[in-house]
């Protein structure tokens, strides 16, 4: 009885309800502690966490030891073979030697190929996005869902076309923008810019203008009578009330362009003036197999930004998950 | 690297923004200026027309090049000759087979090692941690998840002493070692499990939001009710995640039929462990077989196609009903 009466939001009655909350509160943490707890199911636990862990501590384990040590004995040994060293970390970042994997420079490209291909794709979507919330038009709920439908269409549908009109527009283009400013390469970033850009389209069209269109007619409708342009109403009120979808967005898109190795592989040319970490690794596996310990530096080289990300933004990472599986 | 290219990059980066930030500028400030009259026409041009542009030129007319391109051969005439050798070659069909493999074996294992995982870790000290441990891979690249498994079943002959944590166990055992890698059929086995290490922190994730999110009042009536904890798993907590285990399911399916760098990084596709992505890059960007490539390409999308299609669906069911 007493429940149903502190349930009803009756005017004034602020402390009851807060007291009511309180006694919700407790009895969720009295819930919480109850929970499912048989033996087997902790250990079934414990056991999957260390299989999913431990492949990659083994890596990251052998990759501070001395190659040797990784070429005659199990990571797991080392402590009877004790034996650290940054050896194999030096040797694939900053030896000029000409066989070894000089990984710096991919670095920079997986960084120079990342940061704008989430930059253009998240501007464009949220642009489209707006038009698609905001801005009436005929037949504007068939094209949303012909641009969300888009997502069929695997990658690999689009790579052999793409490719021949890149060599038929882009190239004369590159090759143009080398004469005007020597320093840049002739083969340079805009194909894998432009790739990344247009595969991330439509999930990211899609996502953005589930939120957007979340905001508050009202707050639209004001800026509206006060005379603003779509222009100022999308930079003043759209883009900031986003963040939260553009920013779990963008950790998305970064970590996908990060990790990618087929758009890479198609459109960059496989040169250290442009390859990013990936393909370098793709092609370290092929060639060099067996230097374990250039292989698990160099990998681990190609985590540490990706976890870095993952460690510090896992909650927003989380979220886009969510937002981008439960579609809608 | 020499500081020259350093700086040329760099270069080449803020170019690309700058360039980037001054076509947006422009379109935004002339659609702002543009005359009252069909100011609402230009305005939705301005803001729509680089995606539409961009998907017209990058996804769409390419999508369609392609289907075309897997019927014509050299010359440009029509052929079926792509999608004969596809259902005849020994090797093209045990592509088709792996792909099967993969995509049956990777959604199901993943779905319910991950839905397990979010059960038993539910509501326990420190899930936070739990979790992350099994999310971790998802961040990582499938090339990097390659590289850390193909050490795990890095191969050194008998009587040596074996670096890969799996040799090492069988022969802890009593085994001989096993070149794991090349040993067809086991292989594609041991690939798809790279696979599945990453996609079962997605599944984790997505399950152990919905889990959480069925109200806690029906689980307890179940309790009250005197049930044991399978049953509340079977009638309680599995009818309330339905819609987000298919989500789980499509979305595994779709990313293992596309998956392409573990195996590339892996096996190359050699010892008969190919699959159509990756036979579609081997044969359009190695053997330079344009027609073969646009035909597996092709199939990929049919294969996609209805799991699609079911997901969009069975999603639209669910908005009816809410």
């Amino acid at each position: 009885m007493s429940d149903d009466i502190v349930d009803l939001p009756t005017p004034g009655t602020r402390g009851g309800s807060d007291t009511a909350s309180i006694v919700a509160q407790g009895s969720k943490t009295h819930r919480v502690k109850r929970r499912l707890t048989s033996r087997t199911a902790t250990v079934v636990s414990l056991v999957i966490a260390v299989i999913w862990t431990i492949p990659t501590f083994g890596l990251l384990v052998s990759s501070f030891r001395p190659a040797e040590q990784i070429q005659s004995t199990g990571w797991w040994t080392v402590f009877q073979n004790w034996g650290w060293t940054l050896d194999n970390y030096a040797e694939v970042l900053f030896s000029p030697s000409q066989s070894s994997p000089q990984l710096g420079a991919y670095f920079v490209n997986s960084l120079a190929i990342a940061i704008p291909a989430t930059l253009f794709p998240l501007v464009i979507a949220c642009m489209a996005a707006y038009a698609f919330a905001w801005i009436k038009f005929k037949g504007a709920g068939a094209l949303f869902v012909f641009v969300f439908a888009l997502q069929i269409v695997p990658l690999q549908m689009a790579l052999i076309p793409l490719l021949q009109i890149f060599t038929a527009w882009l190239r004369p283009m590159q090759a143009w923008l080398h004469d005007i400013v020597p320093i840049i390469p002739e083969q340079n970033y805009l194909p894998v810019w432009i790739a990344h850009t247009i595969f991330a389209l439509p999930l990211a069209i899609f996502l953005l203008h589930n939120f957007i269109s979340e905001i508050p007619t009202d707050v639209i409708e004001a800026a509206r009578v006060d005379g603003a342009t779509h222009g100022q109403i999308f930079f003043r009120i759209v883009l900031p009330l986003s963040i939260p979808a553009i920013a779990s967005f963008a950790i998305f898109q970064f970590l996908w362009v990060w990790n990618d190795l087929l758009v890479a592989l198609i459109f960059s040319g496989g040169t250290q003036d442009v390859a990013p970490l990936t393909q370098r690794l793709a092609e370290l596996t092929g060639t060099r197999g067996q230097d374990w310990e250039r292989l698990t530096a160099a990998a681990f080289v190609s985590l540490i930004i990706p976890l870095i990300v993952f460690f510090s933004l896992q909650r927003y990472f989380v979220r886009g998950l969510l937002a981008g599986s439960t579609k809608g | 690297m020499t500081t020259a290219d350093l700086i040329g990059k760099i270069l080449q980066i803020l170019m690309g923004l700058a360039v980037f930030a001054a076509i947006i500028g422009l379109i935004i400030f002339f659609i702002d200026k543009a005359p009252k009259k069909g100011r609402d026409y230009w305005q939705l041009v301005g803001f729509l027309a680089p995606a539409m542009v961009l998907l017209a030129f990058g996804l769409i007319y390419p999508a369609v090049r392609t289907a075309l391109l897997a019927f014509q051969n050299g010359d440009g005439e029509f052929t079926f000759d792509h999608f004969v050798w596809m259902f005849t070659q020994p090797a093209a069909i045990r592509t088709l087979i792996n792909t099967i493999i993969w995509v049956v074996l990777v959604p199901t294992v993943s779905t319910i090692v991950g839905l397990a995982y979010s059960v038993f870790i539910d509501k326990s000290r420190g899930e936070k941690y739990y979790k992350a441990l099994v999310f971790m891979p998802m961040a990582i690249s499938f090339v990097g998840a390659g590289i850390i498994w193909k050490f795990v079943y890095e191969y050194r002959s008998g009587g040596r002493e074996q670096i890969g944590l799996l040799n090492a166990i069988v022969v802890a055992f009593g085994g001989e070692p096993v070149q794991w890698i090349q040993t067809d059929p086991v292989n594609t086995f041991l690939l798809i499990i790279v696979m599945i290490w990453i996609q079962t922190g997605f599944a984790m994730v997505v399950l152990s939001a919905a889990i959480k999110g069925i109200p806690t009042e029906q689980l307890e009536a179940a309790e009250l009710d005197g049930t044991n904890a399978w049953q509340r798993f079977r009638n309680v907590t599995l009818p309330g995640i339905q819609g987000s285990l298919v989500v789980v399911v499509t979305t595994i399916s779709i990313a293992t039929l596309k998956v392409f760098d573990i195996v590339r990084t892996m096996t190359a596709g050699n010892f008969n462990t190919s699959v159509v992505a990756n036979e579609m890059y081997t044969q359009a960007f190695r053997a330079s077989e344009y027609g073969r490539g646009a035909a597996l390409a092709l199939i990929l999308f049919v294969l996609v196609l209805p799991i699609v299609v079911y997901n969009v669906r069975v999603l639209r069911k669910q908005r009816e009903i809410r």
